[in-house]
């Protein structure tokens, strides 16, 4: 039989946020190659930071993403905190949180709604969704809006804010101003309790794959704005270790680090590992509606992430519940932090995983290196190697199909890709 | 005239949308295109402004009225290397039946997307077009 070689290549990857470009070489009916070429900022912002005061770090990385940003500023001010002896504790942790909480309901809607949903529908995006579906897709704006108010509410603004600082923030909500969030986080967590229901009826492709699941873990709660690094294969480490244990490394075919467990390779970081790891800290509502969805104790289907991420939905916003009830306004809004030369690492649970930041200071704050590493870097191996299943187990399937079923687990990880510019590609013919 | 300003300060001249939004006091959004969904909604004509890369020389200027037709299919397509591109949140808010009758979208041709703060020469005379003809439809109507 001659040899039959079929290269499937996909330019640009629509609904991934960023740029990047996928090809999956198929030599005598078996996968020979899969790459995914990603854009990731290469190292300016780390490169940007240098010089700059230790009190800056939050405000410049949360420029890094427009879907994340407070993710990026938990964890530069825990980095600092750390560097300078500080560890937030009481209602300052409990309003970061609360800020986190908001994060995570917008881009977790978003996600799950505009992006993903549409490839289990069968939509080419959330336009035609909308056409059909136009109460889902009002849903997915309320469940956002709901996220961005309480972004804005305690953060300042609703995309980067501005309120938040190393040691808590300029000023911190009445208790009014959290009450009144509370119907439209009240409707949200009923929304994301039928987005659970909704997600669990999909058709899922089979893939079960083997992960290394990595995520923080927290004494008492759901890990979201720290803990310490766990895994499924006995990693327990707290974030100042990250570095014996990670290493990043350069690809050929990719701006973008790949991350590996120094000792074992590949690792999986994001919703799967947090519910494998930490489903006995979900409230019991989330944790009820996990039940009925039927997800596994260790889900290890990446195309079920769908569900997990509707799960966390729900826990978000009943999170951001809990913390709105136990609220009593601090006495200040921050405590001080005085700078001091040394290290300082700090780790929290971006929606899509683990974001990782390590800076060293000199005696007056300027920071003199500063090392990121996002959840998507950590996820490109495993990404590559979920590609690697799909495609062998649906060969035979046309190749505009079998594209989009690897787009479509490329999504499962929400990559979040060159954060972030969103200038149209445009072509112009003028024949 | 109600005037929106997409883009990344962060990204060389993909900031240019924001630039002129903030000459005309305009609402500027840096975060993912869907916060335009919201924002469309409301009273009156709207300017959205946003950056592209199109292959034309720097400063070039595109305008389409998409109040009642979408944005050239060509542009839709490959709308946007964000989550959701500047064409599908105007399609989206569309099929919501939130897009208001005339919404005029101008795009600038950039020079540089790199990471880096602040516009070229070409694009910065650009964003002071943009804004003198959308202050002058401001006062024409």
């Amino acid at each position: 039989m001659a040899a039959r070689t079929k290269t499937i290549r996909t330019d640009y990857l629509a609904r991934v946020e960023g740029e990047g470009a996928m090809l999956v070489r198929i030599r005598d009916g078996r996968v020979d190659e899969v790459k995914l070429r990603i854009y990731e900022p290469p190292r300016f912002f780390e490169a940007f930071l240098r010089g700059r005061a230790f009190t800056e770090a939050p405000d410049i990385t949360a420029r890094i993403c427009g879907i994340c940003p407070v993710a990026y500023q938990v964890s530069s001010m825990l980095a600092m905190e750390a560097a300078c002896g500080v560890e937030l504790g009481g209602q300052l942790r409990a309003l970061r949180r609360l800020l986190y909480c908001g994060e995570w309901i917008e881009s977790h809607a978003l996600h799950v709604f505009m992006l993903h949903a549409p490839d289990f529908l069968g939509y080419p995006s959330a336009v035609e969704l909308a056409a059909d579906h136009r109460e889902l897709v009002e849903r997915a704006l309320h469940l956002k809006k709901t996220g961005n108010a309480v972004m804005r509410v305690i953060g300042g603004r609703e995309i980067h804010p501005i309120n938040v600082r190393v040691g808590g923030f300029y000023r911190v909500p009445e208790r009014r101003e959290l009450e009144a969030l509370v119907p439209d986080l009240e409707r949200a967590r009923e929304f994301a309790l039928e987005t659970v229901r909704f997600t669990a009826g999909f058709d899922f492709p089979e893939l079960e794959q083997d992960y290394e699941l990595v995520s923080l873990r927290d004494p008492e709660v759901y890990p979201i704005d720290r803990g310490r690094l766990v895994s499924n294969r006995g990693l327990d480490i707290g974030a100042a270790e990250y570095e014996e244990h990670f290493v990043e490394e350069h690809v050929e075919w990719s701006n973008a680090l790949h991350s590996r467990v120094i000792e074992r390779g590949s690792y999986l970081v994001g919703p799967l590992a947090r519910f494998a790891l930490n489903a006995d800290r979900l409230s019991p509502l989330a944790a009820e509606a996990a039940r009925e969805a039927g997800l596994e104790p260790t889900e290890r289907n990446p195309f079920r992430s769908i569900v997990v991420r509707a799960v966390e939905l729900v826990y978000a916003a009943d999170e951001a519940l809990r913390l709105i009830a136990e609220y009593e306004p601090p006495d200040r809004p921050a405590v001080e932090v005085v700078p001091r030369a040394g290290v300082g690492h700090g780790m929290s649970e971006a929606p899509r995983g683990v974001l990782y930041h390590h800076y060293r200071l000199d005696e007056d704050g300027t920071i003199l290196e500063a090392k990121i590493v996002p959840p998507t870097s950590q996820n490109q191996k495993t990404i590559e190697s979920d590609l690697r299943g799909v495609v062998e187990r649906y060969l035979d399937l046309p190749d505009a199909e079998l594209a989009l079923r690897c787009e479509q687990s490329i999504r499962n990880y929400d990559p979040c890709i060159s954060c972030a510019t969103h200038f149209l590609k445009l072509e112009v013919d003028r024949a | 005239m109600r005037v929106i300003g997409l883009g990344n300060d962060w990204r060389s001249d993909d900031g240019v949308g924001l630039e002129v939004a903030r000459r005309l006091g305009g609402r500027v959004l840096d975060g993912e295109p869907l916060e335009l969904v919201e924002a469309l909604d409301g009273e009156g004509e709207v300017a959205v402004v946003d950056a592209v890369s199109a292959g034309a020389p720097p400063g070039t200027v595109y305008v389409f009225e998409v109040g009642r037709v979408p944005l050239p299919a060509r542009l839709f397509g490959a709308a946007s290397t964000h989550a959701l591109g500047l064409a599908e949140a105007i399609e989206l808010a569309r099929s919501l039946g939130r897009l208001p009758p005339r919404v005029l979208v101008y795009g600038i041709e950039g020079a540089s997307f790199e990471f880096g703060k602040g516009l070229s020469p070409a694009v910065e005379d650009a964003a002071e077009r943009v804004a003198k003809e959308v202050r002058s439809c401001t006062r024409s109507t």
